[in-house]
């Protein structure tokens, strides 16, 4: 508690030499492993010196803390800040005017047009205002190869997704598990949505994501999707059964498994095991096909306090613009290993797989849509059910699955 | 019986009803309350927030064409039928053994109760470990020397859930030991004197002599394991999320990730009736057997 | 009092079972190694090892490095052998922004825990009692709503219980937490006492009122001392119970109070950043201390024959 302490007391020294309505601001978030927590640092002494006081409350696991998060905020007793992801989980509290509305701040300092890509911005609109500020953007569009593996049976490090498919044979003759295929839910929608641009391109995934469109979820190239994925059932093994990401992640650095498809954040994995990219691993983003990055990320929402409290919603906001200021973005997101939410910001540290991401960013047509910020989460999650079932079901047809992807895109919200 | 007479009924009710109002008001407020409002609700199309948006049995109608609910209602009778079967008898028989009089009673007790107290979040990912085909026992004889030997419950889509069992039996056993222990050890050590003059087996005297003795704890044991079961959720999202693909997901499992992961409460809620329905039908008629005993009495 | 007691007991039972006239027991025959009880220490010997398994993957996980864990042989022991998982895990893990391990969290359990245990063993029991020896117009009733609580999962009573709390004026603060562990213990504890109680000899009670005693008398003075292995149980179940949960503690416990768990959880539970699965093992052993040696202690409760001898004696 030392650390508390002293923070504490800092805070209320400051708090009673500048005359400032200094206050204390109760962050909820699921920051909560080591690299994750050296980045909510970078947040907090931003807010620290700003004159009002951190106060964290740090809950892992998103599954965890948003009961804890909405039941706090539904029943009265709401935090002063709270992440979510970006995406549209908070709309309900939104519709329900217990969000704090951050246009004021957006507009003085014109959020529109120094946030990037500006569809980030949007998944925080509603009606017209501002409740969220995005902080940083991560991408599932990554596929991460064991450059040894290769090299050691003789073959060329694939550099796209055709390229890997015609070398799994022969790995799989040397004992070497093609693809680390995990078991939790989410990495097989996340590879989904991969092999949705990959395969199907970037059309495709504009019109079902952005559009919603019947006709494109049930045409030929959603059809080719469908076939990759279902050929995917091949290349794993059959210990995925509730294996962690980043267990997979770790076949692959062992070198029982040559790749993966896994997101941004793998990178902490190979940078934990002293693995440099370009000589040990490469990174392939849109599986080497079709080089774009979708955009997830993570928000802060500010819930409104319940009575009067002008000087709570003035710390909101002055803490809702650190978040977004240059040096903030910049420390915070090197530490945290996703990339910043403007674009006019200087990463020289950043690692050379940060940096590919980094080109692809700059270029406004690469920039995809995550899937959280196109469904709502009960949407995502029938689809998350579909991708799941179909890929460990053998027996399930592409056209079957097919039928049931339309169906969901026709009732999507 | 005549001595009840003297007493003041008013009196005596009085006292009683006074130590039992915590209890009423709880089962008032908070479990009639709560199952009214999860059954009101469950006809809503609430999503993150409970709305007043009533839309008649659509919850319901979805509930039961996705094929994720239909999976969940029949792992949870497979793994039901099973889990209750074997807590009894392998918690039965442990009491027994550990009721022999045996050396370092408290330490057997303690290894058998221990899997109870820790974080199923941390055991569940070591079952999951050890189950693994590519990491775990499996792996570990073949690269004895054992090659053909199999042992990969948990890969397979028919055979995962009895992987959750495995793992759910070595958490929960260890607590149905203790309480067979209890009514064991309530039963009055005369029974055994006797027994022994009788020259009754012992394996005799547990079967129908103890066990007949120790309804109460059964009974007890019986809702505890059973309500368990009901509410089995942190095992599977320990071990296996739900797969391979959604083949061992369970009702509890659902509700939850409706309520609160997916924001769809309304159709959290409308499994979360159809759970407590089915548990209703069982409960109703086992209510009934109790009063019907005690009025006869 | 007692002699009443006395005569009572010595009354034939209800037993189904005729016990034929007592002799001395004697010494329980010393069998120490008769077939029969190889049987039983080779079939308690063959449960351990199903029982330690896991136990021994966690201790060994709990002592390697993580680049030895990468390599995920989890039954070899550690080549090379640290303790630093475990300090990391007491001392310094970290939780968002404070790295300080499980230890913050510890006596906030231990504030939380004590007090939700006392009182939702106390209230139970008594629950348990009146049920059994003090029926009134529509006890059953309330009894069996109350078994039917014990089946409703634990997430969908949190909206409802966070109003209700509120409205109360506890939500957020100790009371509030021990008032939740209090009603959610209620139906399986209420449950336990009652049965238990019913399978009393009924003629104690009875003698008791002959006696003269009154209601919280009998209770304390004869039902009490007669029913340790189901107290020993309720404790078990109780502690286990309270010192694991996170999730109430999270929502209704305020932000000073935050139990150990909500750190383990933070600890074990991080979904993008590393796993270090050697200090998730020695938090999770860490954390388990505390009701395991309930466990070991309430081994003394769990006496035989607790009524003839309290009776006797």
């Amino acid at each position: 508690m030392k650390g508390l302490n002293a923070l504490l007391v800092t805070a209320a020294l400051l708090a009673s030499t500048t005359f400032t309505q200094a206050a204390d601001l109760e962050v909820t978030h699921w920051w909560t492993s080591g690299g994750e927590a050296a980045a909510v640092r970078v947040f907090a002494d931003a807010v620290n010196n700003s004159g009002h006081t951190w106060v964290d409350s740090a809950i892992a696991g998103g599954d965890n803390a948003r009961p804890v998060i909405i039941s706090r905020i539904s029943g009265g007793d709401p935090m002063q800040a709270t992440q979510l992801n970006t995406g549209r989980d908070a709309e309900d509290l939104i519709r329900a005017g217990l969000m704090t509305d951050l246009t004021e701040v957006a507009e003085k300092e014109g959020w529109a047009d120094i946030i990037r890509p500006a569809k980030l911005l949007d998944s925080c609109r509603y009606e017209g205002r501002i409740y969220c500020v995005p902080v940083n953007i991560h991408s599932f569009q990554w596929m991460w190869l064991n450059r040894k593996v290769y090299e050691q049976n003789g073959l060329a490090v694939p550099t796209n997704w055709s390229e890997f498919v015609q070398s799994a044979p022969t790995l799989r003759d040397k004992g070497i598990t093609p693809l680390a295929v995990g078991g939790e839910p989410w990495q097989l929608s996340g590879m989904s949505g991969v092999f949705q641009v990959a395969v199907g391109g970037v059309d495709l995934y504009r019109k079902i994501k952005a559009q919603k469109s019947v006709e494109a979820a049930s045409g030929p190239e959603m059809r080719k999707v469908f076939q990759a994925f279902a050929d995917a059932r091949d290349l794993g093994d059959n210990g995925h059964v509730g294996r962690a990401w980043n267990n997979a992640t770790s076949m692959v650095i062992t070198g029982k498994a040559a790749a993966q498809i896994m997101g941004d954040w793998a990178q902490g994995e190979f940078s934990m095991a002293e693995q440099v990219a370009g000589k040990d691993y490469d990174c392939l983003p849109g599986l080497g096909m079709n080089p774009v990055l979708d955009t997830g990320g993570d928000s802060f929402f500010f819930p409104k306090p319940v009575g009067d409290q002008p000087d709570v919603v003035k710390a909101q906001l002055e803490m809702a613009s650190l978040l977004v200021s240059k040096a903030v973005q910049v420390d915070f997101n090197l530490k945290k290993g996703s990339l910043p939410v403007r674009g006019d910001v200087d990463l020289n540290a950043a690692n050379s797989c940060m940096k590919k991401g980094i080109a692809i960013l700059s270029d406004p047509e690469n920039i995809l849509p995550a899937t959280e910020q196109s469904f709502s989460s009960d949407t995502q999650g029938q689809l998350e059910d579909l991708w799941v079932e179909f890929f460990n079901a053998p027996e399930m047809t592409v056209d079957e699955a097919q039928a049931r992807y339309a169906q969901i895109i026709e009732f999507a919200d | 019986m005549s001595t009840l007479k003297r007493s003041n009924p008013l009196f005596r009710n009085l006292n009683a009803k006074i130590a039992a109002l915590p209890m009423i008001a709880t089962t008032l407020v908070v479990f009639l309350g709560c199952s009214i409002w999860t059954v009101v609700y469950s006809f809503t199309k609430s999503r993150s927030l409970p709305l007043n948006d009533f839309v008649g049995l659509m919850q319901y109608e979805r509930l039961f064409r996705t094929s994720r609910w239909l999976i969940s209602l029949e792992n949870i009778v497979i793994y039901g039928v099973f889990a209750l079967v074997f807590s009894f008898v392998v918690g039965f028989v442990l009491a027994a053994l550990i009721d022999q009089k045996i050396r370092f009673e408290s330490t057997f007790r303690t290894i058998f109760l221990y899997p109870f107290a820790l974080s199923f979040i941390v055991t569940g990912v070591v079952w999951q470990w050890i189950l693994n085909p590519t990491m775990g026992l499996q792996a570990s004889i073949r690269s004895m020397g054992w090659e053909s030997f199999t042992f990969d419950l948990i890969a397979g889509r028919d055979t995962v859930i009895y992987a959750l069992l495995i793992a759910g039996l070595w958490q929960g056993t260890g607590f149905v030991m203790v309480l067979m222990l209890a009514g064991i050890r309530s039963t009055d050590d005369e029974i055994w004197k006797a027994a022994r003059i009788d020259g009754i087996p012992t394996w005799k005297t547990y079967l129908f002599i103890v066990i007949p003795m120790m309804r109460g704890v059964i009974m007890t044991t019986l809702v505890i394991v059973a309500a368990g079961i009901v509410k089995l959720y942190d095992l599977v999202v320990a071990m296996t999320q739900g797969g391979p693909g959604i083949s061992s997901e369970v009702p509890a499992k659902y509700v939850y990730d409706f309520m609160f992961a997916r924001g769809n409460l309304g159709q959290g809620l409308a499994a979360s009736t159809v759970m407590l329905t089915t548990v209703l039908i069982i409960i109703i008629p086992w209510a009934y057997l109790e009063y019907g005993r005690k009025k006869k009495g | 009092m007692t002699s009443e007691l006395l005569h009572d007991q010595q009354k034939p039972r209800t037993y189904s079972f005729d016990a034929r006239p007592h002799e001395p027991a004697g010494a329980k025959p010393a069998k120490r190694l008769s077939p029969a009880r190889i049987m039983i220490y080779s079939l308690l010997f063959v449960a351990t090892l199903y029982y330690l398994l896991p136990l021994y993957v966690m201790v060994m996980t709990s002592l390697k490095g993580l680049p030895e864990i990468r390599l995920g042989n989890i039954f070899s022991p550690p080549m090379k052998l640290t303790f630093a998982p475990w300090v990391k895990a007491w001392d310094g893990a970290c939780t968002g922004l404070y790295c300080e391990g499980l230890k913050v969290g510890f006596w906030n359990s231990i504030k939380i825990t004590v007090p939700s245990t006392i009182v939702s063993i106390a209230v139970a029991s008594v629950n348990g009692y009146a049920l059994t020896n003090w029926k009134f117009k529509g006890s059953e009733v309330f009894f069996a709503i109350l078994i039917f609580g014990s089946f409703i999962p634990y997430q969908v009573m949190l909206f409802p219980l966070v109003i209700i709390t509120r409205e109360l004026g506890i939500f957020g603060s100790l009371s509030g937490i021990v008032f939740i562990h209090t009603i959610f213990g209620m139906p399986i504890l209420t449950l336990l006492f009652r049965n238990y109680f019913m399978s009393l000899p009924p003629e104690l009670f009875k003698a008791a009122r002959v006696d003269g005693a009154g209601f919280w008398r009998i209770f304390l003075v004869i039902l009490v001392p007669m029913s340790l292995p189901i107290f020993a149980v309720a404790l078990i179940l109780q502690v286990t119970g309270i010192w694991n949960d996170f999730l109430f503690g999270l929502v209704f416990a305020g932000l000073k109070n935050f139990p150990m768990t909500v750190q383990l959880n933070n600890i074990v539970n991080a979904t993008q950043g590393v796993k270090e699965y050697n200090v998730n093992m020695a938090a999770a052993l860490l954390t388990g201390l505390v009701p395991l040696s309930i466990y070991f202690i309430s081994g003394k409760l769990f006496v035989r024959g607790i009524a003839a001898g309290a009776v006797k004696g």
